[in-house]
């Protein structure tokens, strides 16, 4: 599973209001929520950004809310994978039951800068900078959250698995 | 081997003798919580995978309480979908209007949480029901619809962050001056996945609503959850909300913790968060001078009964700032009425304050006192990031609810002893 576009680059300690503000939360539609995603601190992100592109964050991505509309927002906006030193706990189990891959990686994170042109492979925990060739290795996914992204998310990895309701 | 009282509650839900910190375990939930905001998406989920019924209709609660009274249409249907959904599946604690109040207060209040159990909610503040001694953590809408299904979470058992608070507390100093100095000391992350235990005798002093507000604010920290092992004051609490049997569990003498910290509660006054982050602390004799445009006293964190009575001493007899807007928001209707029976709501009528109706009001800027751009607040909440309470460009400062009505009065923040 692999994914590769270009670099937004985001600091430390990214709160669920900076990714959707409380304001927004009236819907639940993911696609409309995308086009308020991080409009307080990157007015520019919902419109500049393109289908499969790769968000880069520093410590503690997602902190604050449960909300799901966070992750989903980030989906939706065309965002293919988030890659951060570390994620807060609610937003790391919303981001995989949505089928919103994210990988931890420090020095990728380091690494990578604004604009620039990365891939991300799942199976191996991979990320390349595909400017510079550099590889920055990270923990690879295990193969049944691969799955849970690849059927989309918890409730369709659920109905498409033997797991008995 | 030995366990912590996290480890004990979430062993009996799996049921197996043993767990320790890592083991990925599947638990029974006792209480499946969701609110206005939340709920939409997790029904979704619970309809996605087709089953027919809940798991149980008694031991889901739907409340009603982010943008309520509706705000606007689109929150309206939003409601209405959650209500609809009660009503197709019978779910008995559906608050909504006259009923409901802020989920993290109505349930305690109500006895449908209780010691020893697990409740999950789609609601990061479900940490709040450590304070009872209870195994409680915030998921999402999807983790949220999967429980009602099933009624059953898969979790990964966390390590414990014993804080024991030894000494004497300061007048003036509350749960809330304890716990946001915590933060402080630990920073947004310093709990990340744990299970943040407090105790030591300062915390056996504290009454229930001092401890919900300490447990509500685990998350603040990134604690998975917060928790308090039951006592006297635990088990008087509930014996006037519940008749159910108990499942008291506390940890062994010799259980393993990841880390403890020692604090002296004497070295601790009264806190204020600045903005961006509740790890922002300092003592608010040395904040200088910070002047107001609106005072917030109410939520998750410090809408308790407790915290109006502070309130009210403060306000007793004097006049909130010209120009400067004091909202107050009672966590429940029976804080609400009694505090109406106490002449606390007569005090802060007085002073020139704004009674809302029992819900989250402007805590997460959605509804009922929203913040303009370049506007200032302080708020008895539990989150100061940036847009939390409105415009981006708004600030917003985090405290007690002593310091918060002092504040009102001189339209500055103000320690609550130089009133």
């Amino acid at each position: 599973m692999k994914f590769q576009g270009k670099v937004w680059k985001f600091g430390d300690n990214i709160d669920t209001d900076l990714i959707i503000p409380a304001r927004y939360l009236n819907i639940s539609d993911g696609s409309e929520l995308a086009k308020s995603c991080f409009i307080d601190i990157r007015p520019d992100f919902a419109e500049g950004v393109s289908y499969g592109d790769i968000l880069v964050a520093g410590r503690n991505f997602g902190c604050g809310s449960s909300r799901e509309h966070a992750p989903l927002a980030i989906k939706k906006a065309g965002i293919s994978i988030v890659i951060a030193k570390s994620f807060a706990r609610i937003f790391y189990r919303n981001a995989f039951n949505i089928g919103l891959p994210i990988i931890e990686s420090e020095g990728a994170v380091e690494g990578l800068s604004e604009g620039e042109e990365a891939a991300v492979d799942l199976a191996n925990g991979n990320i390349e900078s595909i400017d510079n060739g550099t590889i920055f290795s990270t923990h690879p996914i295990p193969g049944f959250m691969r799955e849970l992204i690849s059927a989309g998310g918890l409730v369709n990895y659920i109905r498409s698995s033997k797991i008995n309701i | 081997m030995p366990m912590t009282i996290t480890e004990k509650i979430l062993a009996f839900h799996a049921g197996v003798d043993q767990v320790s910190p890592g083991d990925l375990i599947e638990v029974k939930v006792d209480m499946a919580l969701a609110n206005d905001i939340t709920a939409p998406l997790a029904i979704k989920t619970f309809r996605e995978i087709g089953t027919e019924k809940v798991f149980d209709n008694e031991k889901i609660a739907l409340v009603a309480d982010h943008f309520v009274p509706n705000k606007d249409i689109p929150s309206a249907e939003q409601v209405k979908l959650m209500r609809k959904f009660a009503n197709e599946h019978e779910i008995k604690n559906y608050f909504e209007g006259g009923e409901s109040g802020i989920e993290h207060v109505i349930l305690p209040e109500k006895g449908l949480v209780l010691p020893g159990q697990i409740v999950v909610g789609a609601d990061s503040h479900t940490c709040t029901y450590g304070a009872l001694g209870a195994f409680s953590t915030g998921v999402g809408s999807t983790d949220l619809g999967a429980v009602m299904a099933t009624g059953e979470i898969w979790l990964k058992v966390p390590p414990t962050i014993k804080i024991e608070y030894e000494g004497n507390l300061l007048p003036g100093v509350r749960g809330k001056d304890l716990i946001l100095y915590t933060i402080g000391l630990l920073g947004v992350e310093g709990a990340l996945y744990s299970a943040l235990q407090f105790s030591g005798k300062v915390i056996e002093g504290l009454p229930m609503s001092g401890r919900f507000t300490m447990a509500n604010m685990a998350i603040e920290a990134g604690g998975k959850s917060g928790i308090i092992e039951p006592d006297e004051v635990t088990l008087a609490y509930v014996a006037e909300r519940s008749a159910s049997e108990l499942l008291i569990l506390r940890g062994d003498p010799d259980a393993r913790y990841e880390k403890t910290v020692k604090i002296t509660a004497d070295e601790i006054k009264p806190q204020v968060a600045f903005p961006h982050s509740p790890a922002n602390v300092h003592p608010v004799s040395e904040v200088g001078d910070i002047p107001l445009d609106q005072v917030f006293i109410g939520s998750c964190t410090n809408g308790w009964l407790e915290d109006l009575r502070d309130a009210a001493n403060i306000l007793q007899g004097k006049k909130i700032a010209r120009g400067l807007r004091l909202i107050v928001i009672p966590g429940s209707p029976w804080i609400y009425k009694r505090a109406i029976q106490e002449g606390i709501i007569e005090t802060f009528l007085d002073a020139g304050a704004v009674i809302g109706p029992p819900c989250c009001g402007p805590c997460l800027g959605g509804h009922l006192g929203v913040l303009a751009g370049g506007e200032r607040a302080i708020s008895t909440t539990n989150r100061n990031f940036i847009g939390r309470m409105g415009h981006p460009k708004s600030e917003v400062y985090l405290s007690n609810p002593l310091v918060a009505a002092a504040s009102a009065i001189t339209g500055k923040i103000t320690a609550s002893d130089e009133i």
